[in-house]
């Protein structure tokens, strides 16, 4: 065999070889490389399992109506419109903060209740600007973040 | 065909021609880019002036995943063709494309401050960009760490080709796992979800980055072809000195 392609061929089955070893350690490691769970995957995780010592990653839309902010603290519930789960968070929020906005709060679960001691807005990945935000709005057309 | 390209004088004539050229339009770009994102381009609804640092961090990361891939391929050429010109290509490219990681790290940690509320998180894509810049790092300190500089470029090859597994990480990171940092707007297939005023600056520094890249890769290739000229003479006049 020409050596040009002996040597194209053992690159090509070294990394075949060695994207196979990584999918096997990526799909090993998904707990740990998924950045947070969603309410409902919680639950599907943990069951019933109302403590949880270690820190978790909530993520979800912040619910409607929910959002109680006392002087030290903030209370609100972060839903992905199959389960809820309550957040109580002592600090400040991000600017983004706000109904239905996308979050990650992380913090220990306690009786079934996210005491967080870190919240962060999700971006999505719209980008326009706010006059075409409230034209499609008014159209009907999306309906904004809000109400998402 | 490989062997008609890969002849140092007939790449020295193609790129004399297309070095000045190559200047001006990709300053162009990125001076009009730079124009209409930073003066003329709107406001994000929900993110106010802080998107106008997506137009120095999106072709950043663009920049940063595409130059890998061109240094993986080069690198193959290197090892399976052995043509040196490939491997003065790849060396040429490895510190542009970690320039361009580096920058896509601050310009991303510069806006997740505002935006997310942390300088920095662990989740999938910003790890895995991370892990493209120690790649770029790891290839230039290879390349770099042997006496007889043949070895250096085999080993800094070889690790050039084994980073290709990160780039489909990279890109897919967002679809395949939960990360804080938003999935794609451009490429995705119901067409892009990013108004057409912001797309345009984006697509100008986009072309402008890529431009300016192809100019300082040439002008680092034919640095280090005269370097090797220069190295070639002083063997020769030592050579003679000795007999």
């Amino acid at each position: 065999m020409n050596p040009k392609y002996k040597r194209l061929l053992i690159l090509f089955l070294i990394l075949s070889i060695l994207g196979l070893a990584t999918k096997l350690v990526l799909m090993a490691l998904e707990e740990n490389i998924i950045y947070f769970y969603t309410p409902n995957e919680l639950k599907k995780k943990y069951g019933n399992v109302k403590n949880i010592e270690n820190k978790i990653r909530i993520g979800g839309l912040v619910l409607e109506d929910s959002i109680v902010i006392n002087k030290n603290e903030s209370i609100f519930e972060i839903t992905d419109k199959k389960d809820n789960i309550k957040v109580f968070f002592k600090g400040q929020l991000p600017d983004l903060f706000r109904e239905g906005q996308g979050i990650v709060a992380e913090g220990i679960l306690k009786d079934n209740k996210l005491i967080a001691n870190q919240v962060l807005a999700k971006h999505d990945e719209n980008y326009m600007p706010p006059e075409v935000a409230d034209a499609l709005i008014k159209s009907g057309v999306w309906q904004g973040e809000k109400k998402k | 065909m490989f062997d008609w390209l890969a002849n140092p004088n007939r790449f020295k004539k193609i790129t004399n021609k297309l070095e000045p050229s190559l200047l001006v339009i990709s300053l162009l770009f990125i001076i009009f880019g730079l124009y209409f994102s930073l003066f003329d381009s709107p406001k994000d609804y929900q993110q106010g002036d802080a998107v106008r640092i997506m137009y120095v961090h999106v072709p950043s990361a663009w920049l940063a995943s595409f130059l890998y891939l061109s240094l993986a391929v080069s690198s193959i050429f290197y090892l399976v063709w052995k043509h040196p010109l490939a491997d003065l290509i790849s060396s040429s490219i490895a510190p542009i494309g970690a320039l361009f990681s580096i920058l896509t790290l601050i310009t991303g940690s510069l806006w997740g401050k505002p935006m997310w509320g942390t300088w920095w998180v662990w989740d999938a894509r910003l790890t895995s960009m991370l892990i493209l810049f120690f790649f770029y790092l790891g290839f230039i300190l290879l390349h770099n760490a042997f006496e007889r500089k043949v070895d250096g470029s085999k080993s800094a090859s070889v690790l050039a080709i084994i980073g290709i597994i990160n780039l489909p990480i990279i890109k897919f990171s967002v679809d395949w796992w939960h990360t804080l940092h938003q999935p794609s707007s451009i490429l995705k297939f119901d067409g892009p979800s990013i108004d057409n005023q912001m797309l345009l600056p984006l697509t100008l520094m986009i072309i402008g980055f890529g431009l300016f890249s192809l100019y300082l890769i040439i002008v680092n290739v034919k640095t280090k072809l005269i370097e090797k000229k220069c190295e070639a003479l002083i063997l020769k006049l030592n050579l003679k000195e000795l007999s």
